[in-house]
C-alpha cells in the first residue's frame, strides 16, 4: 500500500514538474543569472582584449602612482607628491562635506517653510510660497552659477576685503576666519564636552520617563545648555584658556594664515541646500497636512499648549510621511553635489573622474570606481534614513 | 554627462567589438564621407566657430588638409568640440577620426593612452597672465598667488612643478572648459591665468579689458601641440603625419596656394614629387596621386596656414619664432617626400 501510494505521488508529481510554478520560477532565474554572468564575462574579456590590442594601459595599479597636480580645498594632508589613490581620497572627502553640510542646511531651511507655508501669517506665508516655486524651478546648475558668478565674484579682492571686527575677512577668494590652535590641556576641555553630552544624554532619558510615571519632567534644555556649554567652559577656564587663535593676515597676493572657506564651496552649498529645501518644504508641507485636524483638535482639548501640541503631537505622525520623500532628495542632494566640476569645486567627479582620470586614460576603471562610490554613499544615506523611518513608524497597540 | 556618454560609448566600443575584425580607418571614412575632427570648445587661433557656426583656426585648417587629400573638398569634415578632460576618450572610444585640439605631446598619451602624435603643428610653452596693477614682472613673484586653469591639461602638472621646484605656495582653482577658466579670472577670482603661451594670446581677447593684462616672460614647460589618431591603424597614422609633412615642404619649396597651378609645369623634382606628377606616392597611402596639390589647392602650405590664423597680422599676434621652418631657424622640418 505504502509502495502504491508513493509511486503514485511520484508520477503525479512527475506530470506537473514543467507546470509546477516552483520550479519554473527556480529554473527562469537560474537561466537569467546564467545569462547575465556570461554577458558580463564576455563584456569583461572583450574589453580587455580590445584595450589590451590598442595598448591602452588597463589594471588598478595606477593608484599609486604620484598624482602631481594640486587640489585647492584638502580636508586630509595632500600634496603635489601624493599618489591618485590619495587624490581619490580627498574628492571623496569634499564630496561628502557638501553632502553632509548641504543635507543639514537643506533640512533646516526646508522645516521652517515648510511649516511657513501652513502660517496663518499672511506674509510668512506668501514669502514661503515664493520662495519654494522659484527655487525649485530653475535648474541646480543655474543656481550654482548664480550664487558663484553673481554673487561670490562680485566681493571685493582680498585688498578691499570686507572685514567683521578685523578678524573675519570676506572677499572673492572666501571667507577667512582665525584658526583655532590647541595648547596643552585642551584634551580635558574636549573630554568635559564629551561628558556633557553624554550627561545630557542620560538625564533626558531619566526624565523622560519619569514625566511618563509622573507628569512633571526636568527643563531639559536648560540643563542640556549648562552641561554641554557650560562644563567644558569652567574647564577651560580652570586649564588657564589653552585656546589660541592665528589671525589671518594679508601677505603678498592672498592671506596667510587662517582657516578660509573657499568660495567654491560656499556657492555649491548654498545652491544645493535652498534648491533642495524648496522638495523638502513641500514634502514637510503635505506630512503636517497628512495629519488630520481632529488630532490637533484632541491635544488642545486636554489642555496642551499650541508648541508641545505641534512637537509631541503633529510632527511625530508627519514624520511618517515626510520620511520617505526625504531620503529621495537627501540622495538628490548627494548625486548633485558632482554638478561642483562647472564652478571648479574639486568634489569626487572634478579631482578623479576628471584630472585623474585624463592623466592616467583609465576611463573604464575610474568611472566604475566613481559610481561604485556613489552607489555606496547613496546606499549607505538610504539605510540610515530607512533604519529612522523604521523607529519613528506608528506603533500598533 | 557628455562624459559619462563617451565612457559608456568607450565600454561599449571595447567590450562589445569583436577584437580586431575592424574595418581599415581610411575605408571607413571613405565610405561616411567625411572625417570627424575633435577640437577645442573654442580657442582663437587655433579652433573657433565664427558666428555663422564657420569653425576657423589652424587645428581646423589642419584637418581640411587632411580632408582635402582624401576627398578633395576641405569641406568634409565635421567638428567635435571637446573640452580638455573629455578629447582622450573620444579619440579612444572612435567619437572621432582625428584630435587636432592643441594636445601637448607627452609620453603617457602617445603610450598608456593609446595615441599617436602625427607631428608639432605649433611649438608652444606654458606661460603666465597677470593684472597689470598688481605690479609683477617674473613668474618667481607669484608666491601665493590663486591660478586659475583648466582641468584635464598637462599645464595643471607643469603649474605644479614649477611652484614646487622653486619653494613656492599657490592655490589651484581647476575648471572644466576654458571658457569657465577665463569668466572666473576675469572676475578676480584668481590672480593668475595659466595656458600655453599661444592660449594666453587668445584668452586675452576675450577679457573685459585685454589691455589691462600682461604675459610674464617666463616660459616653464615644453608643449609641442600637434594632432594625434588612435592606436591600431598604421596607414591612417601615416596619411595624417604625410598631410602635416607635405604642408612643410610645399612652404620649404615654394609652393603656394596662389602658384600651386603653376608649379604643377615645375621641373624641380622635389616639386614634382610633391605635386604627384613624379612617383606614385599618393597610392601608397591609399590616397590619388596629387593628395598634395590639393592640400596645397585648398588650404595652402604651413607657412600660410600659421599667418592666415595665429601669424603677425591676426589679432593674436605670434611672432614664427621657433616655428620658423629649419633651414629659418626654426623647429618645423619636413620629412622628404622620395
Amino acid at each position: 500500500m505504502a509502495e502504491l501510494a508513493g509511486t503514485e505521488r511520484g508520477a503525479r508529481s512527475g506530470t506537473s514538474f514543467i507546470n509546477d510554478p516552483k520550479v519554473r520560477s527556480i529554473v527562469l532565474q537560474v537561466v537569467a543569472l546564467v545569462l547575465v554572468v556570461v554577458l558580463g564575462w564576455m563584456f569583461i574579456g572583450n574589453a580587455r582584449e580590445n584595450l589590451a590590442a590598442q595598448k591602452i594601459a588597463t589594471g588598478f595599479g595606477f593608484l599609486d602612482n604620484t598624482a602631481g597636480f594640486g587640489i585647492s580645498q584638502t580636508l586630509i594632508p595632500y600634496s603635489e607628491t601624493s599618489t591618485y589613490g590619495r587624490a581619490f581620497l580627498v574628492g571623496l572627502l569634499n564630496t561628502i562635506l557638501v553632502a553632509v553640510v548641504g543635507i543639514i542646511v537643506a533640512t533646516i531651511i526646508g522645516f521652517l517653510v515648510g511649516i511657513g507655508r501652513l502660517s496663518k501669517n499672511f506674509v510668512v506665508r506668501l514669502l514661503s510660497t515664493t520662495y519654494v516655486e522659484v527655487l525649485r524651478n530653475l535648474p541646480p546648475l543655474f543656481q550654482i552659477l548664480f550664487w558663484y558668478l553673481a554673487v561670490l565674484s562680485a566681493l571685493p579682492g582680498p585688498r578691499q576685503s570686507i572685514s567683521l571686527f578685523g578678524e573675519v575677512f570676506l572677499s572673492n577668494r572666501g571667507i577667512i576666519i582665525p584658526r583655532p590652535i590647541f595648547g596643552e590641556g585642551s584634551g580635558t576641555v574636549l573630554l568635559a564636552f564629551g561628558a556633557g553630552i553624554l550627561l545630557t544624554v542620560l538625564l533626558s532619558s531619566w526624565s523622560n520617563a519619569r514625566r511618563e510615571e509622573t507628569g512633571r519632567g526636568l527643563p531639559m534644555l536648560w540643563i542640556g545648555l549648562g552641561l554641554v556649554i557650560g562644563l567644558p567652559l569652567i574647564v577651560m577656564i580652570a586649564a588657564g584658556f589653552p585656546l589660541t587663535f592665528e589671525r589671518p593676515e594679508l601677505k603678498g597676493f592672498n592671506f596667510a594664515g587662517g582657516t578660509r572657506v573657499i568660495p567654491e564651496f560656499v556657492a555649491l552649498t548654498l545652491a544645493l541646500s535652498t534648491y533642495t529645501a524648496a522638495f523638502i518644504a513641500e514634502n514637510v508641507r503635505s506630512g503636517i497636512q497628512s495629519v488630520s485636524k481632529g488630532q490637533t483638535e484632541a491635544a488642545y482639548s486636554l489642555g496642551l499648549k499650541p508648541s508641545l501640541t505641534l512637537r509631541l503631537v503633529v510632527i511625530p505622525q508627519a514624520l511618517r510621511v515626510i520620511i520617505p520623500p526625504l531620503t529621495n532628495q537627501y540622495l538628490n542632494l548627494t548625486k548633485n553635489s558632482s554638478l561642483a566640476v562647472g564652478i571648479g569645486y574639486p568634489d569626487l567627479v572634478a579631482v578623479f573622474a576628471g584630472t585623474s582620470l585624463n592623466q592616467t586614460g583609465q576611463a573604464i576603471e575610474i568611472i566604475a570606481i566613481t559610481m561604485g562610490v556613489y552607489l555606496l554613499l547613496s546606499i549607505i544615506t538610504s539605510t540610515i534614513m530607512n533604519a529612522y523611518n523604521r523607529r519613528i513608524a506608528l506603533v500598533e497597540r | 554627462m557628455k562624459r559619462l556618454l563617451s565612457t559608456l560609448a568607450l565600454c561599449g566600443a571595447f567590450g562589445l567589438a569583436a577584437a580586431g575584425a575592424q574595418a581599415a580607418k581610411l575605408d571607413q571614412i571613405k565610405s561616411k564621407g567625411f572625417i570627424q575632427c575633435g577640437v577645442s570648445q573654442g580657442l582663437p587661433g587655433f579652433s573657433t566657430p565664427d558666428d555663422k557656426g564657420n569653425w576657423t583656426g589652424i587645428d581646423v585648417d589642419f584637418c581640411r588638409a587632411v580632408a582635402s587629400a582624401i576627398f578633395d573638398d576641405p569641406t568634409k569634415v565635421k567638428f567635435t568640440p571637446l573640452s580638455a578632460k573629455d578629447r582622450f576618450t573620444a579619440l579612444q572610444s572612435g567619437d572621432i577620426d582625428i584630435l587636432s585640439r592643441n594636445t601637448t605631446w607627452t609620453i603617457s598619451r602617445d603610450t598608456s593612452l593609446g595615441l599617436n602624435f602625427a607631428g608639432v603643428i605649433y611649438y608652444d610653452g606654458q606661460g603666465f597672465m597677470i593684472r597689470k596693477d598688481k605690479k609683477v614682472n617674473s613668474a618667481m613673484e607669484l608666491s601665493g598667488a590663486s591660478v586659475c586653469t583648466q582641468t584635464g591639461t598637462t599645464t595643471e602638472q607643469n603649474l605644479a612643478d614649477f611652484f614646487r621646484a622653486n619653494n613656492m605656495t599657490y592655490e589651484v582653482i581647476a575648471f572644466a572648459t576654458n571658457d569657465e577658466v577665463v569668466k572666473a579670472y576675469d572676475a578676480g577670482r584668481c590672480d593668475v591665468l595659466t595656458t600655453d603661451r599661444s592660449g594666453l594670446a587668445g584668452e586675452r581677447l576675450k577679457l573685459t579689458n585685454p589691455d589691462d593684462h600682461i604675459v610674464l616672460p617666463e616660459i616653464i614647460s615644453k608643449e609641442p601641440l600637434g594632432p594625434a589618431v588612435s592606436h591600431g591603424d598604421d596607414q591612417w597614422f601615416d596619411i595624417v603625419k604625410w598631410v602635416y609633412f607635405a604642408q612643410l615642404n610645399a612652404e620649404e619649396l615654394g609652393v603656394n596656394q596662389k602658384n600651386v597651378e603653376e608649379q604643377l609645369k615645375s621641373a624641380n623634382p622635389e616639386v614634382k614629387r610633391l605635386l604627384g606628377t613624379e612617383g606614385k606616392f599618393g597610392e601608397g597611402m591609399g590616397l590619388t596621386n596629387d593628395w598634395a596639390y590639393r592640400i596645397v589647392k585648398h588650404v595652402g602650405n604651413y607657412g600660410e596656414m600659421y599667418d592666415r590664423n595665429v601669424g603677425p597680422d591676426t589679432p593674436l599676434k605670434l611672432a614664427r619664432g621657433v616655428n620658423a621652418l629649419w633651414n629659418k631657424g626654426g623647429l618645423q622640418y619636413g620629412m622628404p617626400i622620395r
